[in-house]
């Protein structure tokens, strides 16, 4: 909620001012709370009121206040955020302003103004020129550049999930735990994904290796297929597997399709990479033909934006892997720009990572077997993200189902698959 | 004996359009105004009244409209501070005339809007403040402050009736003459709690400008075509003097809007 004080004077009893502000403010959708009020003792006496009045955005403030400023209300300055330089290259001032995953607007040069993106754990840089504000980590701090210090002028709107019972995110009000029914909820989810995708949301996929090793692959595969996956982001490793089944049939040396051992199968996953490597990346090799099924050759395919990570235990790795941290964050953070929806499987850093970009508005689904994955995501600031605690082999299948078929073959107003057989 | 001033119409006509009344393509007839203006005069003459006379200037066809000079308080005279800039240049004649005359001239503080009496009456001892279209409630807090008195503020919302004095008329017992749908309903129902009694106007003679009336205790003149205003007038033991206004109502104004009182109380 957003709020300003404002102040009336004059006889606005008799006129009956205060009552028609104080209605005006409700029937414009604001609310008001009477924080001073004067009653002039004479007739002749002028009163006075002091009166916060509150709105949902900044538009709905502005309306207000124009309105009340025709009725003689005076707005009472807000004041401006206090900058201060950076020191130094990669260093905040003292006392700099944290960000949380919630919108944030800062009062500056009597207006406000939007943080953008809405990020956790960041500073808030401010260009006076354009009169932008920008949530900044600590890597892209240039010396000389200005930041919010302390909290005035700063405000949070909360994020606050509707009452309505009208999405997945409404009917999981609280984490589905391993012992509770699960296929009404995925079920909601499709319906979701399939409702994002008629809206022109952005989808993004995090995973883990086990989505492979679990034999979910070629369910991500289909969904990535079918068009309602937009963004991937993983590791060395997911993709490494993936493509290790996509040339061996294998996942970390196991056939998939039988769960039987392979041969000296624990070279595969080498083999995959040095393949892979040989070929001069994982695009090149599904333009040369060398990689010709799996969830990486379908991003290939489809067209569908992927950041693989590296962490110190990858093997390889694979050439589309962006080995630098801070480069790897970066890239990550340039692609969220429009992401509505996160689906975070099978995998706790990386997900906490992500949760760590998003803005509190991105409806995150955590999936894993692991109840504490979930929990750790929400701890760690991403709030919004609710849980299912399942085994994703079972759950993408099951969503796949769901779905039912490619984005443009599904009419908008078809009802969810039923449940496959 | 009661004091008004008034300006001659030599160089009144529809010039511009800042009301939903003027069109440039349906000017005054001069020679007409001249005579529904004479016969205001004479009128106001025979009934006792001292006339003034401010001296009419080119290029200011609306000075003819001396309601919207200011208001008169004692030997006070509250400048007006136009909404419009086609009428800021009125201000510095009225100015100089009641300097000249011996008044104290009070100006409006910078960036206050405030229209005379077009949109300020006393009716008892409330001063009735019109505001929206001409004038700005920020000003009624500088004249509560100025003149100690009770100003109430009542808002117009319709545009045919831009000044408090199209829509309301005070009489000298503290009821009043008025059209309510002018005003919205917290304005309505604060005339109603601070009036005495009130006379409503109907629509079709609302916009005949009944409300634009000239009170000099029980005589008031107004513009003809309100003869249901004028039966209800009689009743109340008024005398009503009818004159022809339709070359002024063609600029949005009528009887009252033609007469400053020097002073208002």
């Amino acid at each position: 909620m957003f709020s300003e004080q404002i102040e009336l004077r004059g006889h606005i009893i008799d006129s009956l001012i205060l009552p028609k502000v104080l209605d005006e403010i409700l029937g414009r959708g604001g609310n008001f709370r009477i924080l001073e009020i004067r009653i002039g003792q004479e007739r002749t006496d002028p009163s006075f009121a002091r009166i916060e009045v509150s709105g949902a955005s900044p538009e709905i403030m502005d309306d207000l206040v124009r309105r009340l400023r025709l009725h003689g209300a005076e707005l009472v300055c807000e004041a401006d955020v206090q900058l201060a330089p950076a020191p130094a290259d990669g260093v905040f001032p003292e006392d700099f302003y944290v960000t949380t995953n919630q919108q944030t607007f800062i009062h500056f040069d009597g207006r406000w103004v939007e943080v953008r993106p809405a990020m956790m754990d960041s500073g808030i840089a401010v260009d006076r020129g354009p009169q932008t504000a920008t949530a900044l980590k600590f890597c892209d701090v240039r010396k000389g550049m200005e930041f919010v210090v302390g909290h005035r002028g700063v405000r949070v709107v909360p994020h606050q999930r509707s009452t309505a019972r009208t999405d997945a995110f409404e009917f999981m009000a609280s984490n589905i735990s391993s012992e509770k029914p699960k296929s009404a909820v995925i079920r909601e989810m499709a319906e979701e994904f399939r409702k994002a995708k008629r809206a022109g949301g952005k989808v993004l996929v995090v995973g883990g290796p086990a989505i492979v090793h679990t034999g979910a692959g070629e369910h991500l595969e289909k969904l990535i297929g079918w068009g309602y996956v937009d963004l991937l982001f993983a590791g060395n490793a997911l993709a490494a597997h993936d493509i290790e089944h996509a040339l061996y049939g294998t996942s970390l040396g196991v056939y998939l399709r039988e769960g039987a051992v392979a041969e000296e199968g624990h070279e595969n996953h080498m083999r995959a990479i040095n393949t892979i490597r040989a070929a001069g990346g994982i695009t090149a090799a599904v333009a040369k033909g060398v990689l010709r099924q799996g969830v990486m050759y379908q991003c290939v395919r489809q067209k569908t934006g992927f950041v693989l990570a590296g962490s110190i235990r990858d093997d390889g790795p694979l050439p589309e892997v962006i080995t630098d941290a801070l480069e790897a964050q970066r890239a990550m953070r340039s692609q969220l720009v429009g992401v509505t929806h996160a689906l975070m499987m099978g995998t706790m850093l990386h997900s906490i990572a992500v949760g760590n970009m998003l803005p509190a508005s991105v409806k995150t689904i955590c999936v894993d077997i692991n109840p504490s994955v979930v929990t750790k995501l929400a701890d760690r600031g991403t709030f919004q993200a609710i849980g299912l605690v399942t085994d994703l082999e079972p759950f993408l299948r099951e969503l796949t189902g769901f779905v039912g078929g490619p984005v443009k073959e599904v009419k908008a107003d078809a009802p969810v698959a039923a449940l496959p057989a | 004996m009661r004091r008004l001033l008034l300006c001659p119409p030599d160089y009144y006509g529809i010039e511009y359009e800042i009301n939903p009344w003027m069109r440039r393509t349906r000017n005054a007839e001069p020679g007409l105004a001249c005579v529904q203006w004479k016969a205001l005069c004479d009128t106001l003459r025979t009934l006792g009244c001292q006339i003034d006379l401010l001296a009419p200037q080119p290029g200011l066809p609306d000075l003819v409209f001396t309601a919207n000079a200011g208001l008169v308080i004692g030997r006070r005279f509250i400048l007006s501070s136009f909404r419009h800039k086609e009428r800021r240049g009125e201000e510095g004649h009225f100015e100089r005339w009641f300097a000249e005359h011996g008044f104290e001239v009070v100006k409006l503080p910078p960036k206050l809007i405030f229209e005379g009496e077009g949109d300020g009456l006393f009716c008892g001892d409330v001063l009735f403040c019109g505001y929206r279209f001409r004038s700005d409630i920020q000003s009624h807090l500088f004249l509560t402050e100025l003149l100690h008195n009770l100003v109430v503020s009542v808002e117009l919302v319709d545009e045919r009736f831009y000044h408090l004095d199209t829509c309301f008329c005070p009489l000298p017992d503290g009821s009043a003459i008025w059209f309510p749908e002018a005003f919205d309903g917290y304005g309505q129902r604060a005339i109603r709690e601070h009036c005495a009694s009130l006379i409503e106007v109907a629509r079709e003679e609302a916009v005949h400008f009944a409300c634009n009336a000239i009170v000099l205790e029980r005589d008031i003149v107004l513009p003809a075509g309100c003869p249901g205003l004028c039966r209800l007038l009689d009743k109340a033991g008024y005398r009503t003097h009818e004159l022809p206004m339709n070359e002024f109502i063609k600029a949005g104004g009528a009887c009252k809007c033609l007469a400053l009182l020097v002073p208002a109380r």
